[in-house]
């Protein structure tokens, strides 16, 4: 257990396992999404009362849950580089800014052009909706105030104290559709009691989610390789990898 | 397959717009998040490598034949 987390904090060994990692996660991801996608958009019925508008939510849903998800991700990297002093998780967490703004993006852009049709608006200052467009500015947050500070270490260090206290928005996001009553519609699946979604729309629904969750590591780990190479270009590992994969 | 014509497929009852844009949106998105991290390694990788020969000095023309 303690050789494993000694093996974490190595980029070599790092970057390596990762190579391993994405030569068999990303195929599986873009044919999953791409399964998932041609399921939900040309093989499920429509919703009998939003008729075929409903076809986003096998994006709008898996984009916000992972957009969610990936802050947690980004917080604890955050926590973990703030008290252990750990590179790795500091490369982490910057890692997961730009993915977590880009899939809040997603949810924040779909669920608009799925609220005309539905809501018959493109936006409406509800809780959900306005705590989803703050999980936006926190992560676009992260990743300016890692460009503003020449010092990575103090970058960091502001970072993951941001991360920190934007945490206190995620709850708010969770139970905004139960605190307040609002045009955004409550959760449909739940871990505990029934769901109320159609079997014939949830497994394409929970493909999707999937999906999205490895397609977020992908990408996780593909900013961490890019930003491992350019934090560690004067050691030998990086100097060698660049002269045997440079001129390609 | 729920619908039975290309022309059912784009229209989707008149939600087509909606839809199909917010599917795009959402692929373009997704492929740029894909693609900016790959074009960085590699550029990171080049740049360092082409440093790497400049300070080594060697001419690169014996350099691309070994």
């Amino acid at each position: 257990m303690w050789t494993f987390f000694h093996k974490l904090g190595s980029p070599p060994w790092l970057y390596s396992i990762s190579g391993t990692i994405l030569r068999w996660l990303l195929p599986i991801t873009l044919v999953a999404l791409a399964a998932g996608i041609v399921w939900g958009l040309l093989f499920t019925a429509p919703d009998f009362r939003q008729g075929n508008s409903y076809r986003i939510i096998y994006i709008h849903v898996p984009a916000a849950v992972v957009a969610l998800a990936g802050y947690y991700v980004m917080a604890i990297a955050g926590a973990i580089s703030l008290i252990w002093k750990m590179k790795m998780a500091d490369v982490a967490m910057k890692a997961c800014a730009p993915i977590g703004a880009a899939l809040t993006f997603i949810a924040l852009v779909t669920g608009s052009i799925w609220g005309k049709p539905t809501w018959g608006t493109w936006w409406v200052w509800d809780a959900r909706i306005t705590s989803m467009l703050i999980l936006l500015f926190l992560y676009l947050g992260v990743v300016a105030l890692y460009e503003a500070y020449d010092n990575k270490e103090a970058a960091g260090k502001a970072c993951a104290v941001l991360s920190l206290v934007g945490m206190v928005n995620i709850p708010i996001i969770y139970k905004s559709v139960d605190w307040w009553y609002s045009l955004h519609q409550p959760a449909s699946i739940k871990f505990t009691g029934e769901s109320s979604i159609d079997p014939s729309m949830l497994y394409p629904l929970l493909l999707m989610i999937s999906a999205f969750y490895a397609l977020f590591t992908c990408c996780l780990l593909m900013n961490m390789r890019a930003e491992l190479l350019e934090r560690e270009a004067r050691t030998n590992w990086v100097q060698r990898l660049a002269k045997q994969e440079g001129r390609s | 397959m729920y619908f039975d014509s290309l022309g059912a497929i784009l229209h989707m009852d008149g939600h087509g717009s909606y839809v199909w844009s917010a599917y795009l949106i959402t692929l373009i998105v997704l492929a740029m998040l894909l693609l900016v991290p790959r074009r960085r390694q590699r550029r990171i990788l080049q740049q360092l490598d082409g440093e790497l020969r400049r300070r080594q000095g060697t001419p690169m023309a014996l350099d691309e034949e070994s």
